[in-house]
């Protein structure tokens, strides 16, 4: 009976990585397949010359341009908004936090962490609102919104691993440059941020591939389907994730469609050239460690 | 020694503190906003109503059970997959292989949301139009498929920690007596490591919860309470995305802030869960 059961499972087991590596080779497979006609230099800039739309001396109509550069300042806008404010609180939950008050920040984050991206575009929306009632001027959903919200997004990401960088620092590290007469300041900035700046850029690069890729805050706080270049932080802007989402189900032509794949491929590159920094950093960490 | 000293600390403190205190800022504001709602006692009516505008009833029903069912299904079609994946990562590959599972798990978990939605409407629902389901191909079923993949990885790298975190010498134990591997995943691993078999499948469901853009674009949407799995349906968060283009005042458009609350409260739910398997059931047995 148990040889039965042992057997069963090692078959169950392999079955199912065996249905895992089918399902993202047919995914990949079919977006190359359908997208890649498309790629080049006409799928981002359509029939503008690339230095005169980098120097916006004309406007790209049929390109993905203002997607692509949508995206770019608006996670360009929310690593600076919310990478400060997470390695700070990072570094003060990892050295400074005692009792109940880091019981309770920790499941404060915690919370912070597993809200359902839709809540926090709903929460950017609502801070909209009442900013327009008290402010009652024409400050409605922009850039600056929405990347206020994408920042608030991926603030548990940085402090968590900021936290978990300082937190793993060996203690005979961490004690000898307090031995010498160093204060907990200087310690923390010339030793243990120091030693551990890999493992923070890893975390902070991993925020950033969350940041380009979330489409519900930003849905709810300001991206509309054509808007051009953003000209300044208060307009509605383009993105690559809600364009790319806007055209499946609003597609009017085959060439429309087209341009949704290349836009497809586009995000999956960036995206999987961030987990590959981020993977690499990880394995010279590691390869480090195992050298010492 | 004076050790809390200088301004950095303190603007330490600040962020600390003040992310925090946003956290509890996102329930207060909904709450203001969606206040109408509560203070005319209809805050549970409406999570027991229908969704009938004409009626003036906006109950979030249907809602709630299209949430509920996508992510019961997707959890059910995702957990045998996410835990045979786990065995092989953890024991039954040889480690070489281990490694290379394990990178391309986390490569799908950096896969973006809208591109899983994204292939499937193309790939996938004209499939389930055409060979299974009939209609428009856009229902639970189908949403519930492209979720189980989604929720995969976070599953998948719970259970594998967690089976690794196995005492090494129990391990070697029983590899001293000749246990094959999978004689120490089913008699040693699998029962010492189940409070984060627990936790994971937590953290699964509450991701099949929380996610938007898959329900949104493959489970059709619409408003009735769904019956069967090929039914069309809508989520919590698919509602509050399609909502929000409606009249700010209009009671309609409070309901997204019942939604919201119920997601909010929902994760809270799951966090104080996580909690208390990882803290009590985890304790060392000593």
């Amino acid at each position: 009976m148990r040889r039965i059961i042992e057997k069963t499972v090692f078959g169950v087991s392999w079955v199912s990585v065996f249905l895992l590596v089918t399902a993202l080779f047919f995914m990949l497979a079919y977006l190359m397949h359908r997208g890649s006609g498309v790629l080049g230099k006409g799928l981002i800039f359509g029939n503008v010359s690339p230095i005169d739309a980098l120097l916006l001396k004309r406007q790209v109509f049929n390109g993905l341009f203002p997607a692509v550069m949508g995206t770019f300042a608006l996670v360009l806008l929310a690593v600076a908004f919310a990478v400060p404010v997470g390695l700070a609180a990072g570094i003060y939950m990892a050295e400074y936090c005692h009792g109940w008050i880091r019981q309770v920040l920790t499941v404060l984050f915690d919370i912070l962490a597993g809200l359902p991206s839709i809540v926090v575009g709903l929460a950017g929306f609502s801070f909209t609102i009442i900013l327009h009632r008290a402010f009652p001027g024409r400050l409605g959903p922009c850039l600056l919104i929405s990347s206020l919200a994408i920042g608030f997004l991926i603030l548990p990401y940085l402090i968590r691993s900021t936290q978990m960088a300082l937190e793993s620092v060996s203690l005979s590290l961490r004690l000898t440059a307090p031995a010498l007469g160093a204060t907990r300041l200087q310690n923390i900035r010339y030793v243990l941020l120091p030693t551990r700046l890999p493992d923070i850029l890893s975390g902070v690069i991993l925020a950033i591939g969350r940041a380009a890729e979330d489409t519900a805050v930003i849905m709810l706080t300001g991206v509309v389907a054509s808007a051009g270049l953003p000209r300044s932080i208060f307009e509605q802007f383009e993105a690559l994730p809600f364009y790319i989402y806007y055209i499946s189900s609003q597609y009017t032509n085959p060439e429309e469609l087209q341009m949704g794949f290349g836009a497809a491929i586009l995000l999956l590159t960036v995206c999987a050239v961030l987990f590959l920094s981020a993977f690499l950093i990880e394995q010279a960490i590691s390869w480090r460690l195992r050298r010492y | 020694m004076k050790i809390h000293s200088g301004l950095p600390v303190h603007l330490f403190r600040l962020a600390a503190l003040g992310c925090g205190f946003l956290t509890i800022a996102v329930f207060m504001m909904m709450l203001y906003l969606g206040w109408p709602l509560l203070t005319s006692g209809q805050f549970f009516v409406l999570l027991s109503q229908n969704w009938l505008p004409e009626q003036n009833i906006y109950g979030i029903y249907p809602m709630l059970t299209g949430s509920i069912a996508i992510a019961i299904l997707s959890l059910c079609l995702s957990l045998p997959i996410s835990l045979g994946t786990a065995f092989v990562a953890a024991t039954l590959a040889p480690p070489k292989f281990r490694k290379l599972v394990m990178i391309m798990v986390r490569f799908m978990a950096g896969i973006p949301t809208v591109i899983y939605g994204f292939v499937a409407v193309f790939l996938l629902v004209p499939f389930m139009r055409e060979q299974l389901a009939g209609g428009s191909g856009l229902n639970i079923l189908t949403a519930s498929l492209v979720l189980a993949l989604l929720i995969a990885p976070t599953m998948i790298v719970f259970f594998v920690n967690g089976l690794g975190n196995v005492d090494k010498s129990y391990c070697l134990a029983v590899d001293a007596m000749g246990g094959r591997p999978i004689q120490k995943l089913l008699y040693l691993q699998l029962p010492q490591a189940w409070p984060t078999i627990i936790a994971g499948i937590i953290m699964g469901f509450g991701r099949a919860m929380g996610d938007t853009l898959i329900s949104l674009m493959l489970a059709g949407n619409s408003i009735a309470v769904p019956h069967s799995v090929v039914d069309s349906g809508r989520t919590l968060t698919a509602h509050i995305a399609l909502v929000i283009a409606a009249d700010f005042a209009s009671m309609e458009f409070k309901s997204i802030f019942a939604c919201g609350l119920v997601l909010y409260g929902f994760s809270v739910i799951v966090v104080i869960l996580l909690r208390y398997v990882t803290t009590v059931l985890l304790r060392p047995q000593s």
